[in-house]
């Protein structure tokens, strides 16, 4: 499945954990390179870059960050998300769709079948079911994206995880970043219930990352 | 070498400069004991690990075994970069500043707004204070943040039209700038002063202040582990200790004095030197430790084992070093 660690995945991972001296913890589970999903709140384009960055290297070349077509497709980005960061670039419209039109649920089939793809027998992913960048304060509802993969794939860890900071570190709409320590914290995995319903479920995961907000932190 | 690259002044200055801080035989002297103190410390600490019994006496010796490992980086950097000379020196506190205040700027509530004043904060503000000291521009160095600066922030917050706990904002920023960059700069800023007859042995005025203020902080937490009953001020933290406080500031005070020789003091001003800067240093972990509660956290950071983030480590440092830097510039430099 994996395309192999590119030289300098090592050397980035290092350069993001520099510039946003991240912090990881882990207080639901430990670093283990068994297949999960970790999701997580969405603030800044650099979240799956830092969350990758801060998982022990075996369980790192093992693990595909989730991230939009329309941001990583060119250039320079499209070089590191494809080689180095081994990301699985989605179409933004397809997991996004709420409600689901005719064709917005078309769409949506194919990237979850995408996704389940990429993951095979031995691949986790990094997903961030909120589907854009929030504003760092709420964490908007979850779009259905998360349901129908923890569907899938019944048998997967999932791995809530709060992001701290980022989206003060690099806001939407500016360029340059400000070093500040951005914080990781792991919660206790979880998983589908057979007959659970497509709401009461995301809104247990969307739960699930609140709850790992240090208390004092607004 | 050719002998015609020697001709150049500035590479000749420099290299003079350099073997003339090489050469500080009293200045290594000190590293070789600060060398004795840390082998001291490490062997201490592993016949401690051996003899702990309880649960909370190994989590104790093991935390201080990391502190000592720390002690051992820390102070092998510190003495790298004074060897470099000024450039190493400035550049290390410039890092140092850059890495309190991220952590100072991350523990408060900024907002939305205050993206590009922070943008401003660390990368220009920080860099041209230590460019500042660089070219030894005193008059500007002393009045930049407290003046300019201090207007410049809540400017620059202002125009971006977000008024919500608008001076709160401005008044936190200020304050992290004032504590992390400014006071900490006076630190490397001695390298400045031209004190009659120690001339070329600046390096060794910070080292004194450095040396000074961190044994305060050892010394007193010593003295804490071993005797400390009476807590000074136990709701802001709970580690203090009025027999930690006294032993330390009692102790550091006797080995500043002690220090005399390599400072351009007589034995009984380096007593009241070293004195201010254990007190200082006591007022800084204090009030560093009141944020802290107020934020409820327990360090600012964990980039350094054993001992938290750098602002906890520092500190000390950032009250006593401008404290030490005006009394120093006013009884000595005429």
């Amino acid at each position: 499945m994996s395309a192999g660690i590119h030289p300098l995945a090592g050397v980035i991972a290092a350069l993001a954990r520099g510039i946003s001296g991240v912090q990881a913890r882990w207080i639901g589970c430990r670093p283990e390179a068994k297949q999960r999903i970790y999701f997580a709140n969405h603030t800044s384009h650099l979240d799956f870059v830092v969350l990758w960055s801060a998982l022990p290297a075996e369980v790192r070349a093992r693990t595909r960050p989730v991230a939009a077509k329309d941001y990583w497709e060119k250039g320079v980005r499209a070089y590191l998300a494809q080689r180095v960061f081994r990301a699985v670039l989605v179409h933004r419209g397809g997991v996004a769709q709420p409600g689901g039109n005719a064709a917005g649920f078309g769409e949506a089939r194919m990237v979850i079948d995408q996704l389940a793809e990429a993951m095979g027998e031995t691949e986790s992913l990094i997903f961030f079911p909120e589907g854009t960048r929030g504003t760092g304060e709420m964490i908007a509802p979850f779009r259905s994206g998360l349901y129908h993969l923890a569907h899938r794939k019944p048998e997967v860890e999932l791995v809530p995880v709060y992001i701290e900071n980022l989206g003060r570190i690099l806001p939407k709409g500016e360029v340059l970043p400000v070093p500040l320590i951005c914080l990781l914290t792991f919660g206790p995995p979880m998983h589908i219930a057979e007959t659970e319903e497509k709401r009461s479920f995301l809104d247990r995961a969307c739960a699930a990352v609140n709850a790992l907000r240090r208390k004092g932190q607004s | 070498m050719s002998a015609g690259s020697l001709n150049y002044p500035a590479v000749q200055a420099a290299l003079t400069g350099w073997v003339l801080h090489v050469k500080d035989l009293q200045l290594a002297s000190l590293f070789c004991g600060v060398l004795g103190v840390l082998i001291l410390a490490s062997v201490i600490g592993s016949l401690l690990k051996k003899t702990a019994r309880s649960d909370a006496a190994r989590a104790t010796i093991d935390n201080l075994n990391a502190r000592t490992r720390a002690w051992w980086k820390m102070c092998a950097i510190f003495a790298l970069t004074l060897l470099i000379g000024q450039i190493g020196t400035l550049i290390l506190f410039a890092l140092l500043s850059l890495l309190a205040l991220r952590e100072y700027i991350t523990l408060i509530p900024t907002r939305r707004g205050d993206h590009r004043t922070l943008i401003w904060t660390f990368f220009v503000i920080t860099p041209l204070q230590y460019y500042l000291i660089g070219i030894q521009w005193y008059g500007f160095f002393a009045i930049m943040i407290p003046a300019v600066v201090f207007l410049f922030i809540p400017t620059r917050i202002a125009m971006t039209g977000d008024t919500e706990h608008f001076l709160e904002r401005a008044a936190k920023i200020q304050f992290g700038i004032m504590i992390c960059l400014y006071c900490l700069s006076y630190a490397p800023a001695l390298l400045m002063l031209r004190i009659p007859g120690f001339e070329g042995h600046d390096a060794r005025l910070l080292f004194y202040l450095v040396l000074v203020a961190q044994m305060a902080d050892v010394l007193k937490y010593t003295w804490g582990k071993l005797f400390g009953r009476h807590k000074i001020v136990p709701h802001v933290s709970p580690n203090k200790t009025w027999e930690g406080f006294l032993g330390g500031v009692l102790t550091a005070t006797a080995l500043g004095s002690a220090l005399w020789w390599i400072t351009p003091f007589t034995p009984l001003q380096a007593a009241g030197m070293s004195l201010v800067i254990a007190l200082l240093g006591a007022a800084g972990g204090l009030v560093m430790s009141a944020i802290k509660r107020d934020a409820q956290v327990k360090d600012f950071g964990a980039m350094i084992e054993g001992h938290g983030g750098i602002l906890d480590r520092i500190d000390s440092l950032c009250f006593a070093a401008p404290i030490f830097f005006h009394l120093v510039r006013y009884f000595f430099v005429p």
